[in-house]
């Protein structure tokens, strides 16, 4: 048990010295993240719009399929990703494997279905008499779209919390498209992995510490936003 | 909804060019990208040479550690420009179709088979072929890279020379599927045996200071010799390969600066890899 005690302390020195290893798989992390979930949020709120707000024929089977991608599994998403931006891929072009917007792309794809179908929730859960009243204020167009979202805002955020956990926290698409490169796209799930194959525990448990950091504090916000909604 | 679906069409279009120009800019002119054998980076041996390779002649190396097997095939792809691998009759075959070029071998160590200090199957001090003889027969754990790196190829070439089919769906042959390192420390969980190169031994020997829970067994048969070359992507089959870098690397690697400083690296005071470019 001594190397468990021994790497939590290691982990804890890590993480105060800024060893800079560490601080850059972070650091990696909360780029691509941020990068996938932004992109997710611009495709995905105003789809998750469409989706919950108009009545079309075949509403339904859409959202059976925008609901199983919830499950999409990361490592599909990386097979995928990978054989369409390898060189020898339609998007060879675009140099995008092992690279930082590679994996962004990815992940974008993942988290995406996650914000269309929590805001296409949002918006039917809306009251139904909220469009009436809309429309006799003579509201058209775009300012319907935005009294809706913003009517619905604490559940659209808590949609893109969800997505941002997810992102930050999948290590199958970081793996396949970012190849686990140091100081480059060596993320903190990908160390963590590298790490805990290699026996070396400490800059692992250091890792995790600070993933289940930043899950702490994203999880906190949505509580927060939960009780305000 | 049009305008909306318009709109979200246009900001798709707008992203995907973002993304696409941030692409290109990540991949700078002075960026040489290379697939390796996982044994090169689990012994801090790249860590070692990267800096005073950028320091030296300006080129930043980025590399993906994942066996010779999945180098290679990601040179096939054109998705990296050099290649740093250890498994020359599987490289000559891949210069001959035309994968790579500009083929240099850089340095070696060997392989030794390793296993709990009890020994229960009893190789120590056998020579390679009685050791697999002895390991099948007592059916030993045996764990396998199992990834069609350098190393299993060297394996499976092993049990070939000796004449044995290998034990692919039994229970105590464990194929692991991942690098070297990953494979020495799952043999550890298992009481396997198994079979590594001496530098990622030995970088296993400094994690656990000296006293790690499986040692040497077999070591020193002619056959157990562990070749390391590089190798430019063939930029006539890839014409967005960065050859000229990559020649570079190979270049450097072989230059006498370069090859002292792989003889110079120490682990525990033990050399890991030792220089042989012509």
């Amino acid at each position: 048990m001594d190397y468990l005690a021994g790497g939590f302390l290691k982990a804890v020195y890590l993480l105060i010295s800024g060893d800079p290893e560490t601080y850059t798989a972070v650091f990696t992390t909360l780029k691509v993240s941020s990068l996938s979930i932004t992109a997710s949020m611009v495709i995905g709120i105003p789809l998750g719009f469409l989706l919950g707000y108009y009545e079309f024929p075949g509403k339904r089977q859409v959202r059976a399929i925008v609901d199983t991608l919830l499950a999409l599994p990361t490592v599909v998403v990386g097979l995928f990703v990978y054989a369409f931006i390898s060189r020898r891929g339609p998007c060879g072009e675009l140099a995008l494997l092992f690279t930082i917007p590679g994996i962004a792309a990815a992940q974008t794809i993942l988290v995406t279905p996650i914000i269309v179908s929590l805001t296409a929730t949002a918006i039917e859960s809306l009251d139904r008499r909220l469009k009436t009243t809309l429309l006799t204020l003579g509201a058209r167009g775009k300012q319907i779209i935005i009294t809706n979202l913003v009517e619905a805002r604490y559940a659209v955020l808590v949609a893109a919390i969800t997505g941002y956990g997810r992102a930050i926290s999948e290590v199958g698409i970081s793996m396949m498209i970012g190849g686990n490169i140091k100081w480059h796209t060596r993320t903190i799930t990908t160390a963590i992995a590298l790490e805990t194959g290699k026996g070396e525990f400490a800059v692992g448990m250091a890792l995790g510490i600070v993933l289940l950091s930043i899950a702490l504090a994203v999880n906190g916000m949505l509580i927060f936003l939960r009780r305000r909604s | 909804m049009k305008t909306v679906l318009r709109s979200v069409v246009a900001i798709v279009c707008v992203l995907f060019c973002i993304v696409g120009f941030t692409g290109h800019g990540v991949a700078a002119d002075n960026v040489l990208k290379m697939a390796t054998t996982t044994s090169t980076d689990n012994t801090g041996l790249l860590d070692y040479l990267a800096p005073v390779f950028q320091a030296d002649i300006g080129i930043e190396l980025q590399w993906v550690a994942i066996g010779t097997g999945k180098a290679l095939a990601l040179g096939k792809n054109c998705d990296v420009d050099v290649l740093l691998v250890h498994a020359p009759s599987a490289e000559k075959v891949y210069v001959e179709k035309g994968y790579g070029t500009d083929r240099r071998e850089l340095m070696f160590n060997d392989f030794v088979f390793i296993g709990p200090p009890s020994d229960p199957a009893g190789i120590k001090g056998q020579t390679v072929i009685d050791a697999l003889a002895t390991i099948i027969s007592k059916k030993a754990p045996f764990a396998s890279r199992g990834d069609n790196s350098g190393t299993h190829k060297k394996e499976i070439g092993l049990w070939k020379t000796a004449g044995i089919a290998i034990p692919d769906k039994d229970a105590w042959y464990i194929q692991t599927g991942q690098g070297m390192l990953n494979t020495i420390n799952i043999a550890a969980e298992r009481d396997a045996y198994t079979m590594t190169d001496r530098g990622t031994f030995i970088k296993y020997e400094s994690n656990w200071k000296g006293t790690p829970p499986l040692v040497i067994l077999v070591e020193g048969d002619s056959s157990l010799r562990n070749q390391y070359s590089a190798m430019a992507v063939n930029p006539e089959r890839c014409s967005n390969v960065k050859y000229d870098l990559a020649k570079n690397f190979i270049g450097w690697m072989a230059s006498d600066k370069a090859q002292k400083l792989i003889g110079d690296f120490r682990l525990m005071g033990k050399q890991l890899f030792t220089p042989n470019a012509k």
